[in-house]
């Protein structure tokens, strides 16, 4: 039986003008296991603390209700006072007798009776209180991240600046992701590359930085503060210690017609490549697809040049298991593919082509060396029409339903730079909306339209037909003057929706963190926590949580490195001791609980239970792991059988509130 | 049928492949079966029945029995094999351990219609096209078989087999079966009479505890109504609420998990048609959230443990129609 | 038992009420002196997702005249997704004690954010009265709890 004091609070009149504070402390002394009840002023006050303080002393209280405001203005303060006596801080409740009674109603009487059923209701939870303790889990410090493109550069730059180590994990045999594929950067127009190559040297030259391209993770375990991951790294058949990447094996392989990814296939590569002149790390890949070496055995050229002896057709995938305290999302995006829109010819012609290759057209460092040419015939092309939403804000099962939120500005950019380029092309763009939010965003398009004279014209493109002579009949409508058109294109221009990275869903259930419908990863919460994951220890960087700019996207990989070295700066995690625990003799290990946790605290264990019939059976049972588990208590009611309960708001302890309030 | 099961049954335990059998055994009375673990062929011979009346689903008897030694077959049933995917997407029953044999249905009979028709001292019943030929201590009767097959039978959601390792007989189809009418029955009363339904019928439990002891959803390790910590704890019902409370709350805790076999109500001795509790959460689910057949797969996300954000509010139990 | 005609009847109500929106939503229609009964008696609950079915038939066991749950909006649960759990609890159980004839007025959840505190007193005094139009909880309720 508990030892419970009551200590009823008038704050000022605030209570005591409605409640009839003497009365309630009255009633409540008359309470199975109230020992003490009391009335004062100001219960928060330094006197009113030492009040509680005493009573605890000197009536060996073990249990304490203290009816003032809510919980949520002074539940600390009194916890923190009922501690410094040595009980502990989780034996206390309070009865909210301010906000939710005195200040709400006008009738002494019914506020009254009111109050007193808030106290009972408050002691009959205290009495099935159990002592907490907040347990700790240590915090190895060291981050991953994943993704290597600018997001994840700028998350790992951070982070090694503040003195952690990180690792960056890249699917691709170089950093860089995206953005290194981008000719010019709106509303700037900057060059992609003079601004991000300096940031991937930095990565590769940062000593707390460690970068494994062409590698993937393949496994994660553990949770906040103390993860432990598998990362795969790809055998690239090229010894990187050796490697220098001085790219003689690139020009003497004799297998030259591998379709050039980085250029979006419109020209070929070597088997055995770099990505492009600035790539990091600067080292060779053998593409086994292609490789005469490795699918038949004949040739060996690359070996027979390369004055290192970096290459080694016998490397092997190989698994390295490393220790983390914070994970850094950041695997992107990619535009999606657009074998599904016939009307747009998109397979049938070479001129029908996507922004991220018109992209590659106009880069200096592009299979036409930037100079804007049709894939076609490598004729300079006069009309160009650009086609918007392609796949975005679309509701059939074939595109997006979101805004794809960059492609208004970068259509803009490419409008705006082939008219400086090419004055004698004309620029049409069809739209749906023009979406310009963003610092310098509309009077960027402005330009566009008034000192570039790009044509806009709203309304959406229904068909392209190659012709025989090789332009493009683009078929559309014009909304705002409500006529059909044909416009004679050279050049047909898609601006395709963005959706995340393949390897982001496989990649959230290792994680156990959680997506939306498309694939996108949740924010904890989307105002306030927008760059963490539910998942504790879990933040996301850029377009794997929502489609970004590149300004947007090193805004929140800065954010979420800031998150995550605020995490790391701890030695150790205290935890919420408020948190579910499985009843092991209870509990079916049906994963009910498992399915329904946000966070991914459940584990189960095959255990050993000694039987009545003195036999041993093993049973599959649900385990929460304290430092991951946040308590909100959804488990507790999947469980059919009750074994999972909750510390602080258990079964009993809200019935007994229940039966106190309808008695 | 009975003949091709028990063969299959003795080659099994002959060639190693299994070393128990479960199965059904007769009772005092022919219509009186019980499942049944048989680990030899003499035990085999003595004792295994397929019937008309083998009605009982042995999955549930798969918990306990996958976790001994040796492998068990076990013959189930279209509707049984829902309960025994339940149970595996549930952890309970250690799949490698228990070898199934798909075997065919037509319907089971409840002897209780067959009583109700006047026939009495039932010894043996034998089923001709349709026609039952039912031997009493009275003299021989006939019924069609339609009218004694029991209510659940007569609306079979699938004769479709989802998990098997062999088939005795060609594999079935998913039905279409209307068994959701007497619901939709019941949705379509006034308030005051559904309730008038509903006490009449649940102050009929004695609280035996039959319908959760042979329920293949409810498995718990020890049930919250037999646990003093959960507060709902109680045995023999003191008041009317208790069986109000103990249905509802079974109800709840199978919500999305129960597969509608239908055995609750088949054992029920108060013959209180719990079922219904049952296929009125199926129907919302299926209604409000989708089709959804428990059992139907392994991998699925149970309704109650998935959501969407699209989901109906609450209120649309305020917004439906009669009241 | 004496039959006071003159006295109204005063329904018992619980309400279930998140902590992190529908609690501070009822903080806040205190701190503004938004007036609703007394006869709303608030429970606290990590999440909407915490309340048990059991804890509903319990107060109703036990005499309450009506339930509410309180939670955050779609959306905005503080633990992502708990009142997207919680929803379709409540729904199936609502619909469920429908099925039995419930009355359905005894029954109701509300979205209730933390800067709702005008809508947590409105609907708290919305769903008093409708309570109060049923009447005492007859059909749900334990005739050994009833109050002498």
């Amino acid at each position: 039986m508990q030892r419970i004091g009551v200590f009823v609070c008038h704050c000022g009149t605030n209570i005591a003008a409605t409640v009839d504070v003497k009365a309630v402390a009255e009633a409540l002394k008359n309470e199975t296991g109230v020992v003490f009840s009391t009335d004062y002023q100001y219960m928060c006050s330094e006197s009113g603390q030492n009040i509680i303080k005493d009573a605890i002393r000197d009536y060996k209280l073990s249990g304490v209700v203290v009816c003032s405001c809510s919980p949520r203005m002074h539940e600390a303060t009194f916890r923190k006072a009922v501690a410094s006596v040595g009980l502990n801080p989780y034996m206390l409740e309070v009865a909210n007798l301010r906000e939710q009674c005195s200040w709400i109603h006008k009738d002494i009487a019914t506020a009254t009776d009111k109050a007193i059923v808030l106290g009972k209701a408050a002691i009959a939870k205290v009495h099935l209180n159990a002592p907490l303790t907040a347990g700790e889990s240590p915090v190895i410090k060291r981050a991953l991240v994943i993704g290597g493109g600018i997001a994840g550069i700028q998350s790992a730059l951070d982070i090694a600046d503040a003195g952690f180590e990180v690792d960056i994990v890249e699917k691709e045999p170089t950093i860089g992701g995206k953005m290194t594929q981008l000719d010019k950067t709106f509303p700037t127009l900057d060059c992609a590359a003079c601004i991000l190559t300096p940031k991937m040297v930095e990565c590769s030259q940062n000593d707390k930085i460690k970068i494994y391209s062409y590698s993937e993770v393949a496994d994660v375990k553990g949770f906040v503060g103390n993860f432990t991951v598998s990362i795969k790294k790809k055998a690239r058949y090229v010894d990187e210690t050796k490697c220098t990447g001085c790219g003689l094996c690139t020009e003497k392989c004799p297998m030259k017609k591998v379709p050039n990814a980085f250029n979006m296939g419109m020209n070929n590569r070597s088997a055995i490549y770099i990505p492009f002149a600035q790539a990091v790390p600067k080292v060779a890949t053998i593409d086994a697809d292609y490789c005469n070496m490795l699918k038949n055995g004949k040739c060996g050229v690359c070996a027979k040049v390369c004055t290192a002896g970096a290459i080694n057709y016998k490397q092997q995938d190989e698994i390295i298991e490393e220790k983390y305290g914070a994970i850094i999302v950041a695997t992107g995006y990619n535009p999606i593919k657009l074998d599904k829109y016939d009307e747009f010819a998109y397979s049938q012609s070479k001129d029908v082509v996507t922004s991220l290759e018109f992209e590659r057209l106009t880069n200096a460092a592009g299979p036409t060396n930037g100079t804007l040419l049709r894939p076609s015939d490598g004729k300079h092309p006069h009309t160009i029409v650009f086609v918007q939403c392609v796949g975005s804000r679309c509701d059939d099962s074939r595109g997006k339903p979101y805004c794809s939120k960059i492609c208004c500005m970068y259509t803009a950019k490419h409008a705006m730079l082939t008219r400086e380029k090419y004055p004698d092309t004309e620029v049409y763009v069809f739209y749906i909306d023009v979406r310009t939010p963003g610092k310098n965003f509309d009077e960027f398009y402005r330009r566009a339209v008034e000192e570039y004279g790009v044509h806009y014209i709203k309304g959406m493109v229904g068909k392209v037909t190659p012709k025989a002579d090789g332009t493009l009949d683009v078929q559309a409508s014009d909304l705002l003057s409500n006529e059909q058109l044909h416009i004679d294109a050279d050049l047909v221009v898609l601006a395709a929706a963005i959706e995340p990275d393949k390897s982001a869903r496989p990649l959230a259930t290792m994680l156990t963190a959680s997506m939306d419908t498309n694939d996108f990863f949740t924010e904890a919460h989307p105002k306030l926590r927008p760059v963490e994951s539910p998942t504790a220890g879990i933040f996301l960087s850029g377009a794997c949580q929502g489609p970004k700019d590149i300004p947007e996207t090193v805004s929140q990989a800065g954010a979420a490195a800031s998150k995550a070295i605020g995490l790391l700066c701890k030695n150790s995690l205290t935890c919420n001791p408020c948190v579910a625990h499985s009843d092991e003799l209870m509990c079916n290990g049906c994963s009910s609980c498992e399915k329904v946790c946000p966070y991914g605290a459940i584990t189960y264990i095959n255990k050993e239970f000694k039987m009545p019939d003195r036999t041993t059976a093993i049973r599959r049972v649900a385990s929460v792991n304290p430092a991951v588990c946040q308590g909100c208590g959804a488990c507790t009611v999947a469980c059919p059988s009750g074994a999972m309960d909750l510390n602080g708001f258990s079964n009993s302890q809200i019935m007994a509130e229940v039966d106190a309030i309808c008695k | 049928m009975q003949e091709a099961i028990i063969n299959r049954a003795k080659q099994l335990l002959a060639d190693g492949t299994v070393n128990r059998v479960i199965g059904w055994k007769k009772g005092e009375f022919a219509y009186d079966i019980t499942p049944a673990v048989f680990e030899t062929a003499a035990e085999i011979d003595a004792d295994f029945v397929y019937d008309e009346f083998t009605a009982a689903n042995v999955s549930k008897y798969l918990i306990k029995e996958s976790k001994k030694d040796g492998r068990i077959l076990a013959f189930l049933k279209p509707c049984d094999t829902y309960s025994f995917n339940q149970l595996i997407k549930e952890h309970r029953i250690v799949r490698e351990n228990v070898y199934i044999v798909g075997i065919p249905c037509d319907g089971k009979l409840d002897a209780e219609k067959i009583r109700q028709n006047g026939i009495t001292g039932i010894r043996t019943v034998s089923n001709n096209n349709g026609i039952l030929k039912i031997d009493t201590i009275y003299g021989e009767e006939t019924m069609n078989f339609d009218e004694a097959v029991s209510e659940r039978c007569s609306v079979c959601k699938s004769k479709k087999h989802v998990v098997y390792d062999e088939l005795i007989g060609d594999d079935g189809e998913i039905a279409d079966s209307g068994r959701f009418d007497m619901v939709e029955k019941l949705e379509n009363m006034t308030a005051q009479e559904r309730y008038d339904f509903w006490r009449e019928q649940l102050s009929k439990c004695i609280r035996c505890n039959a319908c959760r002891n042979v329920c293949p959803a409810c498995t718990c390790e020890k049930c919250v109504f037999d646990n003093d910590n959960s507060g709902v704890a109680n045995k023999a019902a003191a008041d009317s609420f208790e069986e109000n409370m103990f249905h509802i709350i079974r109800a709840f805790h199978v919500a999305g998990r129960c597969t509608d076999c239908g055995e609750c109500s088949r054992v029920c001795p108060q013959n209180i048609p719990l079922h219904l509790l049952n296929r009125k959460f199926i129907k919302d689910i299926n209604s409000l959230y989708g089709e959804y057949q428990a059992g139907a797969d392994t991998d699925s996300r149970a309704p109650l443990t998935d959501y969407k954000e699209s989901d109906c509010e609450p209120s649309v139990v305020h917004e439906r129609g009669t009241e | 038992m004496q039959v006071n005609k003159n006295k109204e009847f005063e329904p018992v109500i619980v309400a279930f009420c998140c902590n992190w929106c529908s609690y501070a939503g009822a903080d806040l229609s205190g701190t503004n002196r938004l007036n609703y009964p007394t006869n709303v008696k608030i429970i606290r609950v990590p999440c909407s997702c915490r309340v048990n079915p059991m804890f509903i038939l319990r107060a109703f066991q036990r005499g309450a005249d009506g339930v509410i749950i309180c939670g955050c909006h779609p959306g905005d649960c503080h633990y992502t997704s708990g009142n997207y759990y919680a929803r379709r609890r409540m729904t199936l159980l609502f619909s469920m004690l429908d099925f039995l004839g419930i009355e359905r007025d005894r029954t109701r959840v509300e979205w209730v954010s933390a800067a709702e505190g005008a809508k947590f007193a409105a609907t708290m005094n919305e769903f008093t009265e409708s309570v109060k139009k049923l009447g005492p909880n007859r059909r749900l309720e334990d005739l050994r709890c009833r109050k002498q």
